[in-house]
């Protein structure tokens, strides 16, 4: 039998405001054996009567960081996320089990004989599984052609936004599209709605291509990403959702 | 040391919850009121006109029942608890289907006593193994209403299986058919990390748990 995954305290080592409502944070570890980019761990609070409450994150940071980033989305009224993001400071501990899910994953070594592009559609903290896999794509000096699709409700919400800007400013075989649904900037010149059928028929690759497409984010925006690239001639099998529900706080 | 952890100014929010509901979730689980969608890949969508539920395998004699067919089945609703791995559980789910020994009916199982884990096929591709001894004696079902309508694609419709007694990986969307085998193999996500068994309330989540 596979050795039980075990819990580990980790250390706050830093935590970073990425939007008005979501925050990463970044967690030293002592015992951790490295990750596939897209995979999560369990994060578990303990009160002081012992209650417990569990809850998964996907891991944002690549294989090759020293440091385990995990990105966080404030619900409103949840259990989890509000004390993660508004109670816990640098130097506090938590505890959390990894790295968990061996299917929503992508290994530059693995897709480097493939060769077929890649195809990536987010949708709010969605992005955070999606950001590991484009920072281990950026260490790896892997260069497959790669595009990601990435909705957010206003410029402001743009999870990673300098970082993804400038990832792609330095590689031309990455390319990154936003979309805002809620609220634009006045100079705005991107898409400005919901992803549908037309914005993925300009942005994701031919079906001819032979891409893979990962997509992750709120279950709606994941079932139309997965049935639209159906309708557009995508292989089932090479379609990987990864669904953040409501109740995920 | 996990036993003596306290996360600082964590209070939590669960033991506002009724007393003798707290006691049906399992560990590491809370509730929820809605129902969250999880699935690795597309939702498949079959018509019902070439929709089939086939029961195969080291069995002597293959079954099959057409959408037609399965609907005439003897159905049961009956009211359960769900648990889903991702931590989520849902009290009193009402469902609607057919009981899976009355599938088995047909099967000689006591002439095959070796014949003892299934594993469940769907569009798609998914799969999942389970011990028979999980599904038989009103364990497990096959179930298409769920809250007195047609399950909906995206819940696994037009059928799926329903073991609420382990993890809801278990309970297979888009179920097609059984396969019964000696031996057991992990299935789809048995094969990604996660347990073989997937009880929830001995938390066999992960491999090794």
């Amino acid at each position: 039998m596979a050795q039980q995954l075990k819990w580990q305290l980790g250390t706050v080592v830093e935590i970073r405001e990425e939007t008005p409502r979501a925050k990463s944070l970044i967690l030293d570890l002592p015992d951790w054996t490295t990750h596939l980019a897209g995979q999560h761990v369990d994060v578990r609070l303990t009160a002081e009567d012992g209650y417990q409450a569990q809850r998964s994150y996907s891991i944002a940071s690549p294989p090759e960081d020293t440091y385990l980033m995990i990105t966080v989305d404030r619900i409103e009224g949840g259990e989890v996320s509000p004390y993660l993001t508004d109670e816990l400071r640098v130097g506090d501990q938590v505890e959390l089990r990894g790295p968990i899910g061996g299917y929503f994953v992508w290994d530059s070594r693995a897709e480097k004989n493939d060769g077929s592009p890649l195809f990536l559609a987010a949708g709010g903290s969605g992005i955070a599984p999606l950001m590991a896999m484009l920072r281990h794509r950026a260490n790896a000096g892997n260069k497959v052609p790669t595009r990601l699709l990435y909705s957010s409700r206003s410029y402001e919400e743009i999870i990673y936004r300098e970082e993804l800007d400038r990832l792609s400013a330095n590689d031309p075989s990455l390319h990154v599209i936003h979309t805002l649904t809620r609220q634009r900037p006045q100079n705005w010149t991107g898409y400005g709605r919901r992803i549908d059928l037309a914005m993925l028929a300009d942005t994701a690759w031919p079906p001819a291509e032979k891409p893979l497409a990962f997509t992750c984010g709120p279950t709606a925006l994941v079932e139309a990403v997965a049935d639209y690239l159906l309708e557009l001639g995508y292989e089932p099998g090479r379609i990987k959702t990864e669904r953040f529900g409501p109740t995920g706080g | 040391m996990a036993e003596q952890f306290i996360s600082r100014g964590f209070k939590g929010r669960m033991r506002e919850t009724d007393r003798a509901l707290k006691e049906r979730i399992p560990p590491g689980q809370y509730e929820t009121k809605e129902f969250p969608v999880l699935s690795a890949g597309p939702t498949p969508r079959t018509s019902l006109e070439r929709w089939d539920f086939s029961i195969y395998g080291e069995i002597a004699e293959d079954l099959k029942w057409t959408w037609g067919e399965f609907l005439k089945l003897p159905r049961e609703t009956f009211t359960v608890d769900i648990h889903c791995v991702t931590k989520w559980s849902k009290l009193d789910t009402v469902w609607t289907g057919v009981a899976v020994d009355t599938l088995l009916e047909g099967v000689d199982l006591d002439a095959q006593p070796t014949v003892s884990y299934l594993m469940a096929f769907c569009d798609g591709g998914y799969t999942t193994n389970l011990p028979l001894a999980d599904v038989r004696n009103g364990k497990a079902w096959v179930v298409y209403e769920y809250d007195g309508r047609p399950l909906a694609p995206e819940h696994g419709g037009p059928a799926r299986l329903l073991v609420p007694h382990l993890y809801f990986w278990k309970s297979a969307k888009w179920v097609r058919g059984f396969k019964l085998v000696r031996e057991d193999r992990p299935g789809f996500w048995e094969t990604a990390g996660y347990h073989n068994h997937g009880d929830p309330w001995k938390e066999q989540r992960y491999e090794g748990d």
